[in-house]
């Protein structure tokens, strides 16, 4: 049974892609409806299977560690398997509306996306660095693929830049995780660990663990290394923007987060945990600031993620030498963080798509008007933007509130305050937006009206980010799932 | 769940199923829409007032569910909520009758009156939060749900004021927010208790109390209109006058007096907020709000910012005679809260009828529109009378049960407050109605628009005469056992006797 479930999670997406690449996007798409079907019904089957019997390490095909592919199936990997199924369910459904057939080069959406998909549950599922390093590659090369799909110079040009940075990324990743190999001779993060515990931590790994995680930033576009991503995420289709926005930053975030709780308590210093909370908060300050320079409504909602992205490393500082509970809260906030920017980021620039198809412009003054002819997906990027801007009762409010409760109860009261003024520059730039579809302008009543199935995706995703606030207790109880640690290696 | 858990939701759901129902139907359905809004109304105005009867016979309804880990979410019907509550359930469905005839025609009424719905369902989760957290939670979605009505006409100035009510609103809820979540990092989830809770707080924590207890009333205080974070209030009169009527009468003012009077009395509690030293201040600013904005008022030349600065006087009372610390002070601070809230509609109502049907906006340009709209100038004049505090109007039996209120607890000064805003409230009223009935009238005006022999319409005129004779009924029969005075003395009972 397990088998068939990690199967069906890390190949069956690889042999959709298959599929999808040998025919044409019509078919693609067919096959994509069928793939989205099965890969929400094993996703909820992992789901099922952990909630009755507790989250587990999976040696794929009898490889073990120290070398082999490892998995670890545990709440926090549920969880984001779950969020990959609907947010990825949502693009893909929305593009096959939204891209245009009659272009040949874009039936290659669809094996991209197949691509991308089950590199993610690969990165969500993996457990030792080596296979996290792989998973990560296949993400971030479909991811730059994609974004090559806008088939312009100015597309071309922004993908070949995210492919340096990502490629840059991954090399800094690949360095440190050669370091922790000659060091520990495993790979497998359980294994360390279970090393650190029974030694004194020795000064060379703490390196490791920095070329890690800076490479991992710069995929995550942290603040200063986030320039490569407004052009990426901006000038993608909306589809690929929201996939690329909730999900392929979150990949590599993720990874840097699990290497952080897993080794930052041995290897990991204060001085560098407040470091990287700084340069998070410097995130939130200055994405939000150039968000509210742009003249396009894509880049709004790119820079936003730069902004947003920003809380994202708070964890850094909030769970180093805290009390447990803190941690703990820490954890959650961010976690919800993760997810309410998912649904909410996708939801957004596919509304924005929506928004700019009809107004036939990608400018945010020729929204004027809109409000009257498009009411359906402004109110739709309305409701994410709540989230976005962390107000009640949205999930961007829950992970708001925990991680005010856990930078108070720290005493780190300095991230409060960059939470607080995070949330009020987000409403700076996002107001600017609504503010411009209610003014008026008589001049422009030329509108077109995209598909209903168009603007009811991002509004499914918005309402779902919205509501999150008030079933965040259910949603963490995910990923607080029992854990059996007896297969351990 | 059993009934008295589903009444709250009941409460809370008619009006922002309205509202959802509002925003599916397509904008041409005139008569759809204005039936479900009404049917709304009426069926939320049912609910209330069976819950009031409830709550005065001492059922507990309430329901509550964790929400974040540490962290409930609670509905719940006390005295004082059911005082926000049934004031908002009345002007609901006054304010959407008068807003169904004042928007006749105009554009973009499914958005009007879906954000409008989602604005009252908001200040009626206001009205049954349960905790400070329920509360912060539809405290922000108010704030986003008048946002679409300030700015609802597109034009620039329009646009200009949403965005200073923004600025405002927002900041206000941000700095609520870090008080909220410092105090509940200090001493957990708190429950809105009658008495409050902090009586015996730790003395190590005093300071940390006293400083949240400041960031509170400046968060609140801006949606209060409290001096000096008053500015948004005189800007957003540009929206329509529905919006101003209800953001004046019950929505956004209100909810920043009301957050402060459950600040006081159920988080704090009276005793602890007066041991703190926090009270003595509270009322200085209150008191000089007051004075402040009556003076402003007098030198406004346009009629819905001279009503403006006079709501921002006029909800001062409210914290005043919470801030005075004293049982009867209270009874008068609380009374205000519906008293301002009837009066101050009339006038925008009437203010309203003026612009809609002769197209005045300026003082100077009601000279004789008594006999023009003798309906709409008689509402005005009683809703004037009752902010001088003339007897026997609602205005005055708030002065009045305040003044005896402040003499009980020794605080003299205050009627002196209470005189020199009278009179300030004389000055800047008197003009008007002696304009409107003993000045004669140009031949011409503004903008006139007749209903044959009618001076206006029926879904103008009902609306003022109706709040108008409620200031006179809650003056005269003050005494009476369901009087706005009666249910201000349930709730202060009830608060002092735990």
């Amino acid at each position: 049974m397990t088998l068939w479930l990690m199967a069906g999670l890390l190949f069956t997406p690889l042999a959709w892609a298959v599929l999808t690449l040998l025919t044409d996007f019509v078919w693609g798409r067919r096959v994509t409806w069928v793939g989205i079907l099965v890969q929400v019904l094993v996703s909820l089957g992992l789901w099922l299977t952990v909630a009755q019997h507790g989250g587990f390490y999976y040696d794929l095909g009898g490889w073990g560690a120290p070398l082999g592919i490892e998995l670890r199936v545990d709440g926090l990997a549920v969880t984001f398997v779950l969020l990959t199924a609907a947010v990825a369910s949502a693009c893909g459904l929305h593009a096959g509306v939204y891209i245009d057939q009659h272009k040949p080069w874009h039936r290659y959406f669809w094996p991209l996306f197949w691509f991308l998909w089950s590199g993610l549950n690969a990165v969500w599922l993996g457990g030792d660095l080596f296979n996290l390093y792989v998973g990560l590659e296949l993400i971030s090369l479909s991811a730059v693929g994609l974004v090559a799909l806008g088939g312009n110079a100015n597309a071309l040009r922004a993908s070949i830049r995210y492919l340096l940075a990502a490629l840059l990324g991954s090399l800094a990743y690949l360095l440190g995780v050669a370091l922790i190999y000659g060091q520990f001779g495993t790979l497998s993060i359980a294994g360390v660990v279970a090393w650190l515990d029974n030694h004194s931590a020795p000064a060379g790994p703490g390196l490791a663990l920095a070329l890690m995680i800076t490479g991992l930033a710069l995929k995550t576009a942290l603040f200063p290394l986030h320039r490569w991503l407004p052009p990426a995420h901006g000038i993608a289709k909306s589809p690929v923007s929201a996939l690329l926005s909730a999900l392929v930053v979150k990949a590599s975030f993720y990874i840097a987060a699990r290497l952080w709780l897993a080794f930052g308590e041995s290897l990991g210093s204060l001085a560098a945990a407040q470091m990287v909370g700084l340069l998070g908060g410097a995130a939130v300050v200055w994405g939000s600031w150039l968000a509210c320079k742009q003249a396009q409504l894509k880049q709004v909602v790119a820079y936003s993620s730069v902004a947003q992205i920003g809380y994202l490393f708070l964890l850094f500082p909030l769970t180093y030498s805290v009390s447990e509970s803190v941690s703990l809260q820490a954890q959650q906030g961010i976690t919800l963080q993760v997810i309410s920017h998912a649904l909410a980021k996708a939801a957004m620039f596919l509304a924005a798509g929506n928004l700019i198809l009809s107004v036939g412009s990608s400018r945010i003054d020729a929204l004027a008007g809109v409000s009257r002819f498009l009411p359906f997906s402004l109110f739709s990027f309305g409701l994410a933007g709540v989230s976005l801007m962390s107000l009640p009762p949205s999930g961007g409010f829950a992970a708001k509130w925990l991680l005010l409760q856990a930078s108070l109860g720290s005493g780190q009261w300095w991230w409060a305050l960059v939470l607080l003024a995070g949330g009020l520059l987000s409403a700076a730039y996002l107001f600017r937006i609504y503010r411009a579809s209610f003014a008026e302008n008589p001049e422009t009543d030329q509108f077109f009206h995209p598909s209903k199935s168009l603007e009811i995706i991002p509004m499914v995703l918005a309402v779902m980010a919205l509501g999150l606030g008030f079933v965040s207790e259910q949603v963490l109880s995910v990923m607080a799932l029992p854990f059996a640690e007896e297969g351990a290696p | 769940m059993t009934l008295e858990e589903w009444m709250p939701v009941f409460a809370l759901m008619i009006s922002l199923v309205a509202s959802v129902g509002i925003f599916a139907l397509p904008e041409t359905g005139y008569v759809r829409r204005t039936s479900v809004n009404l049917g709304a109304a009426v069926l939320k105005l049912v609910v209330v007032i069976v819950m009031v009867w409830g709550v005065f016979h001492g059922v507990n309804y309430g329901v509550s569910f964790t929400m974040l880990p540490g962290v409930t979410f609670v509905l719940r019907a006390d005295a004082l909520s059911m005082m926000f509550a049934g004031l908002s359930a009345v002007l609901w469905l006054l304010t959407t009758i008068y807003a169904v005839g004042y928007l006749e025609d105009s554009p973009n009424r499914r958005r009007f009156f879906g954000f409008f719905s989602l604005c009252v369902a908001s200040t009626m989760g206001i009205a049954l939060a349960g905790n400070l957290f329920t509360f912060f939670l539809f405290y922000e979605i108010l704030t986003l749900s008048t946002y679409p009505l300030v700015v609802h006409r597109g034009t620039e100035k329009a646009l200009r004021a949403g965005r200073t009510y923004l600025i405002y609103t927002l900041t206000g809820g941000a700095v609520l927010l870090l008080a909220i979540a410092w105090l509940h990092s200090l001493v957990g989830d708190l429950s809105f208790r009658d008495g409050g809770h902090l009586v015996d707080a730790d003395p190590d924590i005093h300071r940390s109390l006293i400083l949240i207890f400041i960031l509170l009333v400046a968060g609140l205080g801006v949606k209060a209109a409290l001096f000096p974070l008053h500015g948004w209030l005189p800007q957003a009169m540009v929206a329509p006058a529905p919006v101003s009527a209800l953001l004046h009468a019950v929505a956004v003012v209100k909810a920043g007096a009301f957050g402060i009077v459950r600040v006081v009395y159920d988080v704090y509690g009276v005793e602890a907020s007066s041991d703190l030293g926090l009270l003595a201040p509270l009322s200085w600013l209150a008191a000089f709000t007051i004075l402040y904005a009556s003076t402003r008022a007098i030198w406004q030349v346009d009629l819905k910012r001279r009503l403006a600065f006079s709501t921002i006087s006029q909800v001062s009372y409210i914290i005043l005679g919470i801030a005075l610390a004293g049982p009867l002070a209270a009874v008068g601070g609380l009374v205000h809260l519906l008293h301002q809230g009837i009066m101050k509609i009339t006038l925008f109502f009437c203010a309203g009828n003026y612009a809609e049907t002769l197209g005045i906006h300026r003082i100077d340009e009601m000279d004789g529109a008594g006999q023009r709209m003798p309906g709409t100038s008689l509402a005005f004049t009683i809703g004037a009378f009752g902010m001088i505090g003339a007897p026997p109007l609602a205005g005055f039996i708030t002065k009045w049960v305040m003044g005896s209120g402040a003499l009980a607890v020794n605080m003299d000064w205050v009627i002196l407050v209470l005189v020199g805003s009278s009179l300030l409230n004389a000055v800047y009223f008197l003009p008007i109605i002696h304009r409107l009935w003993f000045r004669k009238g140009k031949e011409t005006w503004p903008e006139e628009r007749t209903w044959g022999r009618l001076e206006t319409s029926p879904w103008l005129l009902w609306p003022p005469l109706l709040t108008a004779m409620m200031v006179v009924v809650s003056g005269v029969f003050a005494s009476s056992q369901f009087s706005p005075l009666a249910w201000a003395e349930l709730i202060v009972l009830r608060e002092i006797s735990e």
